[in-house]
């Protein structure tokens, strides 16, 4: 089931088109990477996906019917531009963002309870929001987003402005969300925390949907039947069989070759060739990192 | 609308917490009292009373000048040198010399004394001579005090104000103090509280909190309700003035009554009595006119004037805040905004002198300029359909630059770092959402 799905949206802003015929399906219960360069309208898309904007033509489903205003407070957002009334105290804060998602005020103080707890920050309450480092007040942000239990979660480039100790305890958090149930929209530049965190994925370049999918699909779908091995003993560099494409000495002494393998044949061919030929110490598919990927494709778009 | 509540009600608590709230809270009364009690305490302060030594070669003026609250005379027989010697070194604040004068030319009054003469004493001292050298003349032609007064009749003109439920007193001077309080009121009601309007959505949209909001309130919502949320603050804050500058000033000036009533055991001289007299008449003609004001139409009136001028430049003001980055940035587009504004108020001297003229009734009808120009004219008298008219317009005039600000509003506050201009503003206008 998906807790949201859009269908041919599209979004301009006079000549420009920030959006075109964008289809996407969120699973409930999935970690969906919304991935794509700077201005290519991913803040669009989640802007008409939480109604701060509208599409001029398109839909969105949520939970598997038209999306209706109400269901702003089922959703948790946290923009990529973000920031809190800085004359506000904490506590005082909270309840108020908590407050306009429909929350009671004494709901909202058991959930600051809760997640102050949990952060351990509970003489944090009232502190005066401009007292707060970046950090604290990025921490802070994170709770307003998630205090009214959305169901779904959007998270804008969640992990700028933290350390890396905060950026674990964030995805810990992101990762019990959807354990308990929630859906999370994740958009982000750090490749490494989408192979990370994400099961499906969708690329956006110049207002159109490039790459959708599961990260596995996705990943397999760019395999290249490339090989890392590492072995003793010399290798042609061309066979009809395969292609060494690269070559660098290993730090105990063994040579590290990148071995590309013809059509048709499959890992256990290149296996069986290798036996004869070379002592093997290790052997590994190269599977392409979403940065590569994420290259690729948006290049791609360039060049055509 | 339950979030158009909580909103106005962050506004309103946020600021009314503020130590510049309490400040201007106290401030305020203050300096509104300190314009009533400046005024009577000048007024109650005794002027030193003044010697002044008379040397009369004519003979004219001997014992005939009468002692007021300010002077008193010494009439000496000396000759120049030694009257002038006796000035320098006593108390006396001057000598008046009058050699042997012709009455129809008088020459060589002189008034020697050791600083410079105020222009009061001067003035007094020649209004003196001059009804002494009248009297002369009018007892020479034989004519005596008795006809003279006689001959004097006061003119006063009374003012009525014809109505359809009878005649009334009027009085053109409370009618214009009245009207001036009222249009200066809301006028820095809109400047004062329309600044906050703007820097409060700068605040929200520099901060970044807005994309937040917006993703649980509409727009819309979020506009209204700090509109709204100043103006509270605002309307709080004028009532707390109200209410503490009464206050004082019934303090204070019943504290000055007290002390006046004091003085008045010491006989005082006639011209205070005259005065007082005077005043009590000036006193009972603006309690007479104050009845032929409508007071229930014209605070009806002004508060309805008043929060439709504060919508009407608030959203406005909104608007402006939310086209720009900062307060720098805001200049440009808030000249055009004040400008009206400030227009109304310089053209209230012209409207004072034809309170129902055309320039008057023009302007009254324009929602820009109608509330302080109409609560000028309203304690002059207006009919009712112009007031009608005026305010119906007033309302389609709020609801017109609130729906403008509304489309402005909701564009601007996800636009950073883009510069705006008036032809940018004007797309933002008929952009879809």
């Amino acid at each position: 089931m998906n807790i949201l799905n859009t269908n041919n949206i599209s979004k301009s802003y006079g000549d420009f088109w920030a959006l075109k015929d964008i289809n996407i399906k969120v699973p409930k219960q999935s970690i969906f990477g919304l991935l794509g360069p700077n201005g290519a309208g991913k803040t669009t898309l989640i802007r008409i996906i939480t109604q701060i904007i509208f599409a001029d033509t398109g839909k969105v489903y949520f939970e598997d019917r038209e999306i209706k205003e109400e269901d702003v407070r089922k959703m948790g957002y946290l923009p990529e531009e973000r920031g809190l009334y800085k004359k506000m105290k904490v506590a005082e804060h909270l309840i108020y963002l908590a407050r306009l998602k429909g929350l009671k005020r004494t709901e909202a103080l058991d959930k600051i309870k809760h997640w102050f707890n949990k952060f351990q920050i509970l003489d944090w309450s009232n502190k005066k929001v401009e007292d707060l480092s970046k950090g604290m007040q990025q921490k802070i942000q994170f709770i307003a987003t998630i205090i009214h239990n959305p169901s779904l979660i959007i998270l804008d480039e969640p992990f700028s402005g933290f350390d890396p100790i905060n950026v674990n305890i964030i995805k810990d958090e992101i990762l019990e969300l959807k354990r308990n149930g929630a859906t999370i929209i994740f958009s982000t530049h750090r490749m490494e925390s989408v192979e990370e965190l994400c099961d499906h994925i969708a690329l956006i370049n110049k207002s159109n949907v490039i790459l959708n999918g599961t990260k596995k699909d996705i990943k397999h779908q760019f395999r290249t039947n490339t090989f890392i091995v590492d072995h003793e003993g010399d290798l042609p560099s061309y066979t009809e069989h395969f292609e060494v494409v690269d070559q660098n000495p290993t730090e105990e002494g063994h040579t590290r070759s990148t071995i590309r393998i013809s059509n048709g044949k499959s890992p256990n061919d290149l296996l069986s060739i290798l036996l004869n030929k070379v002592e093997i110490h290790a052997f590994q598919e190269k599977i392409p990192t979403m940065n590569d990927i994420f290259i690729a494709k948006v290049n791609e778009g360039i060049n055509a | 609308m339950h979030n158009i509540f909580l909103i106005i009600q962050r506004e309103y608590i946020t600021r009314v917490r503020k130590k510049s709230f309490l400040i201007m809270s106290i401030v305020g009364p203050l300096l509104i009292a300190s314009l009533w009690i400046v005024p009577i305490w000048l007024s109650t302060r005794q002027t030193e009373q003044k010697t002044i030594e008379i040397l009369d070669d004519s003979g004219y003026f001997m014992e005939r000048f009468s002692e007021t609250s300010s002077l008193k005379f010494k009439y000496i027989d000396a000759d120049l040198l030694n009257a002038k010697n006796e000035v320098m070194d006593g108390d006396s604040y001057g000598l008046l010399y009058i050699p042997n004068i012709n009455l129809h030319n008088p020459e060589g009054i002189t008034f020697f004394s050791g600083k410079n003469p105020s222009i009061e004493v001067i003035q007094d001292l020649e209004w003196a001579m001059r009804s002494v050298v009248e009297e002369i003349k009018l007892e020479m032609s034989s004519i005596n005090q008795a006809t003279l007064d006689s001959l004097k009749t006061d003119i006063d003109i009374d003012m009525i104000n014809m109505t359809e439920s009878g005649e009334k007193a009027g009085s053109a001077g409370i009618a214009t103090i009245i009207g001036y309080i009222s249009a200066l009121m809301i006028y820095f009601f809109i400047f004062v509280y329309g600044i906050q309007i703007l820097r409060g959505v700068i605040e929200e949209k520099s901060s970044r909190i807005v994309e937040v909001i917006v993703s649980s309130v509409k727009p819309f919502h979020l506009m209204m309700g700090k509109i709204l949320g100043v103006g509270a603050v605002g309307l709080t804050q004028y009532l707390i003035w109200l209410v503490l500058s009464v206050l004082i000033t019934t303090g204070i000036s019943s504290y000055f009554n007290i002390s006046r009533t004091d003085g008045l055991q010491v006989p005082a001289g006639q011209e205070e009595v005259i005065q007082d007299s005077q005043g009590n008449e000036f006193v009972t003609d603006m309690l007479n006119s104050l009845e032929s004001i409508d007071f229930t139409l014209l605070a009806l009136a002004f508060l309805v004037y008043f929060i439709g001028a504060y919508l009407l430049y608030g959203s406005l003001f909104a608007a402006i805040g939310s086209a720009v980055d900062n307060d720098s940035d805001a200049q440009q587009f808030q000249l055009p905004v004040t400008i009206p504004l400030i227009f109304s108020l310089i053209v209230l001297t012209a409207i004072l002198r034809e309170p129902d003229g055309d320039l008057a009734f023009w302007l009254s009808m324009i929602p820009l300029f109608s509330p302080v120009i109409m609560m000028m004219r309203i304690p002059f008298g207006v009919p009712y359909w112009e007031i009608a008219l005026s305010l119906s317009l007033l309302i389609m005039g709020f609801i017109f630059t609130t729906w403008l600000a509304s489309r402005i509003y909701r564009i601007g506050i996800l636009m950073h770092g883009a510069k705006v201009n008036y032809r940018i503003l004007g797309k933002w206008l008929f952009m879809k959402n």
